[in-house]
């Protein structure tokens, strides 16, 4: 009973924020409303017993990503609306909804009446937490680890593209220099 | 009650309102948030069928594409403050140098 | 030894032509008309000495290489000096070697001396080939090559545009009756399976009647081509736009007796059909008149002597058909000489002359031509038929043939024919040598020809003399070979026919001489008589090949460029390059560069991919 009503709830919410992200023509608005439905998603995965992806979600999508973003808009006038002119909004709508509805019966169609076999053990007395780490740290161990390479290697990457003065070492330089680059 | 089908009929409206978002926007900082909606609601199919299949491998699919969402996010917006620094501008047609 | 014989007789004229050749776009070379007359007269002695070899029992047979073999098609490349052949090359190399000598001193101050040689040459190789082959397939090459040669020689000097057009006449009348002889060769292989000679003559008695009409039939037509018959006649006048050399070798001696050669050559086919032969004769004999009465009328030295020339092929076409082939290959032999020594010695008139051909502008040359006078009287007294000379016994031989076979009909016009050719030859005398001189009034001052010219002249005189008494001679050396022909007729009746025949010829002599000696030609007004317009025109014939052939033909092709070659043929390969170029345009839209552009594409394959995937369900 609670189940449905919070799914019915989610949602619709998820859906109108989003919408909301995609047809405001304010950047502000826009950006808040993305982060609304990023929590409201995670509220999607705690109803489907993923509570740590869920906390994950907040954390780094909400948290972190919609942080990005938000200093990512100081830098842009967000006064000035881009004008944008939609141009065959039948095409769009129409491609879209064909592809999404495509894609539905594409993915669940085999699944209709199909028996899956686990292929990750899920024993009861382990809490989400500890199965993860579990599943994670013995099957997925590469993936995690280049994850975590990838993630580095944004990050140096994002240094780099929006520094200056790159070549100038201030922990090699002398004394005397070190004062007149602060 | 509500079944595998929910969620993945939920997942598509959202994928396609990130399409939609997508193909619409002419500036670029809309057009990365249109990406985050496409993500997520691939997320929503993967932990539904994890949860509706007792299988883990739908969680921590979920959590890479989370991860790999974030550094996207890190590189993407690096690039477009390089652009706007660069032209002045975040709209789309200016990223057009090839005439048609 | 004789092989080898074979060898130079047919090699010589070729190896000339292509010395020549070398120099051909170089400034007049002596040493080139030189070296290939004596390759020339090379070739003639060889022919000569193949002569004395070849008697009834001996034929020299040699086959060079096997020339096409595609599955049961086997034609090899042979040749064959039998009686009838060895006559033929004796003729042609005579001919030709006067010929050579003579165009060294004609053609001297011509730019194009080299290339003349080369073509002359060329033209004997080709008329030895065909002469010599002893296939049907190998005839042809040879007629073609003589065709091809008589194209480059009439059209010698291109510049001028109505050279050109002459030469383009010749060829395709040629080419139109070559569509008849291959018809016909076609027909023999298919009937008999071969295409030698030996084997073919050897076959063609068990063909049924009708087959072997059919071949005698396509076969004359490849003839009337070559020979100039009526219809396909038209050709031979206009081609003497050529030099005069070309006229006398080609149109006199050699080429058009190609089309007599063929229907000798093929005498077992068509005496299996006698009534063919008759029509041949009908005919031949219709254009011995035809012609004779255009030459009557014309003023252009060199068409007279045209017509001439065709009005004897039609002599030499009714013994021919009627079955008298050693008699017309005599004839076609005794016409050589005497018709190439009348045309070079026009040809002297004409350098003479200035290059002059109107022969009421001359008048009176005999003072200052006299060794070229006598040898053209002496041509045309031959032409004429008047004893000793060696038209007589030939041209008599032919009207006795007509008599003996009761086509009266023939005879009679064969006897008219003969009266004609005796008046126009000594009206073209008269006209020329005797007379006002009429050149004084253009400035002209005449001069005779060089010594060595006239010295190369002397021999074809000397044959135009006394060939005719090698009659029984030739007819034993070639009835070996070729059917005997008896006559029925009393000899008193054979007498009567001579001295009829003499006396008809020498009262057109008379009375050529009467009119322009003593009454001084015609008078004017005679220029607007019907009949005389009629003939002057050639009885309208290039008109009405122009109105009813050739122009609805040339309308025909314009149409055909137009409307089917450029709107159809043209505007199809054009269509598909213009629709690949429009796709090309239009797809071009979906690399702008614009990223919206780019991502909505990225959507559409996407959702095609999908539909694809869904439809393909494995």
């Amino acid at each position: 009973m609670y189940e449905l009503v919070a799914f019915y709830l989610f949602a619709a919410l998820t859906i109108g924020m989003f919408c909301v992200t995609v047809f405001s023509k304010n950047a502000l608005y826009s950006m808040s409303a993305l982060a609304g439905g990023m929590i409201f998603i995670s509220g999607f995965f705690f109803l489907l017993d993923a509570e740590f992806l869920g906390v994950v979600q907040i954390i780094v999508y909400s948290g972190a990503i919609m942080a990005l973003y938000a200093f990512g808009m100081m830098f842009f006038d967000s006064t000035d609306e881009v004008k944008e002119d939609f141009v065959a909004k039948k095409t769009v709508y129409t491609l879209a909804i064909l592809s999404a509805v495509l894609i539905v019966i594409i993915l669940a169609a085999p699944l209709w009446g199909a028996h899956l076999e686990n292929a990750v053990l899920v024993t009861e007395n382990l809490g989400n937490v500890q199965s993860l780490g579990l599943a994670m740290f013995t099957n997925y161990l590469i993936a995690f680890e280049l994850s975590a390479v990838m993630l580095l290697v944004a990050m140096i990457s994002g240094i780099v593209l929006v520094s200056k003065q790159l070549d100038n070492s201030i922990t090699l330089a002398d004394e005397v220099d070190t004062q007149e680059s602060l | 009650m509500i079944g595998f089908t929910h969620y993945l009929i939920v997942a598509g409206i959202l994928f396609s309102i990130g399409l939609v978002g997508i193909l619409k926007r002419k500036n670029l900082l809309m057009l990365f948030f249109s990406t985050e909606i496409l993500l997520n609601a691939t997320n929503i199919g993967f932990v539904a069928a994890s949860k509706y299949y007792g299988d883990l491998t739908g969680q921590l699919a979920a959590f890479f594409i989370i991860a790999v969402a974030a550094s996207e996010v890190a590189v993407g917006l690096g690039l477009l403050v390089l652009w706007y620094k660069r032209t002045g501008s975040i709209n789309l047609d200016s990223l057009q140098i090839m005439r048609g | 030894m004789m092989e080898k014989l074979l060898y130079i007789a047919l090699f010589s004229p070729l190896i000339g032509s292509l010395f020549a050749g070398i120099f051909a776009t170089k400034p007049k070379l002596l040493i080139t008309g030189v070296v290939t007359s004596a390759l020339i007269g090379i070739s003639m002695i060889a022919s000569l000495m193949l002569l004395g070899y070849v008697d009834g029992v001996t034929t020299v047979n040699v086959k060079l290489f096997d020339w096409i073999s595609a599955g049961s098609f086997d034609v090899g490349f042979g040749f064959v000096v039998d009686q009838v052949s060895v006559i033929m090359m004796v003729t042609v190399t005579v001919v030709s070697t006067a010929v050579h000598v003579y165009s060294i001193g004609y053609m001297e101050k011509d730019e194009s001396f080299n290339r003349f040689f080369s073509y002359l040459s060329a033209f004997v190789f080709s008329m030895l080939i065909l002469v010599m082959s002893d296939n049907f397939l190998g005839l042809f090459i040879g007629w073609e090559g003589v065709g091809l040669c008589s194209w480059m020689l009439i059209g010698f000097w291109y510049h001028k545009e109505s050279a050109s057009w002459a030469a383009n006449e010749a060829f395709i009348m040629n080419r139109i009756a070559d569509l008849g002889m291959l018809l016909g060769i076609f027909l023999i292989y298919w009937q008999t399976g071969s295409l030698k000679y030996s084997e073919v003559f050897g076959a063609v008695g068990s063909l049924a009647p009708a087959t072997i009409s059919l071949i005698a039939i396509f076969l004359f037509i490849g003839a009337m081509g070559k020979s100039a018959q009526f219809p396909l006649h038209t050709w031979l006048a206009d081609a003497m736009e050529g030099p005069t050399p070309v006229s006398a070798l080609i149109h006199a001696a050699t080429m058009v007796t190609a089309g007599v050669y063929l229907l000798v050559r093929a005498n077992p086919i068509y005496s299996f059909v006698p009534e063919v032969g008759a029509y041949i004769a009908a005919l031949g004999a219709f254009v011995a008149i035809f012609a004779a009465t255009m030459a009557l009328v014309n003023n252009d030295l060199k068409r007279i002597i045209a017509y001439s020339t065709l009005s004897q092929l039609g002599y030499m076409f009714v013994a021919a058909g009627l079955g008298a082939y050693w008699i017309a290959l005599f004839h076609l032999m005794t016409h050589a000489f005497f018709k190439s020594l009348l045309f070079l010695g026009a040809g002297n008139v004409m350098h003479a002359m200035e290059d002059e051909l109107n022969i009421k502008k001359m008048g009176g040359l005999y003072e200052s031509m006299k060794v070229t006078a006598i040898l053209m009287v002496i041509a045309s007294v031959a032409l004429a038929g008047i004893y000793p000379f060696a038209g007589f016994f030939s041209k008599d031989k032919i009207l006795e043939v007509a008599f003996n076979e009761g086509a009266y009909l023939i005879w009679f016009a064969l006897l008219i024919g003969a009266a004609l050719t005796a008046f126009y030859s000594f009206r073209l005398i008269m006209l020329v040598f005797f007379g006002e001189k009429n050149y004084e009034k253009y400035k002209i001052i005449p001069h005779e020809a060089h010594t060595y010219v006239l010295m190369a002249l002397a021999p074809l005189g000397a044959l135009a003399v006394v060939a005719g008494f090698f009659e029984s001679g030739f007819e034993h050396f070639v009835t070996t070979l070729l059917p005997t022909y008896s006559f029925d007729i009393a000899s008193f009746t054979a007498g009567l026919l001579i001295v009829g025949t003499l006396l008809v010829a020498l009262s057109g002599i008379g009375f050529a001489i009467y009119i322009y000696r003593v009454k001084g030609g015609f008078p004017p007004s005679i220029k607007d008589r019907p009949c005389y317009k009629l003939l002057i025109n050639q009885y309208y014939i290039p008109d009405i090949y122009k109105k009813y052939i050739t122009d609805p033909f040339a309308s025909f092709s314009f149409r055909a460029w137009k409307s089917i070659d450029q709107a159809i043929v043209d505007k199809s390969v054009d269509t598909i390059a213009m629709t690949l170029r429009n796709i090309g345009q239009k797809a071009n839209k979906m690399q702008t560069g614009n990223l919206s552009i780019m991502l909505r594409w990225m959507v559409v394959g996407l959702v095609v991919l999908m539909i694809l995937a869904l439809i393909y369900r494995p």
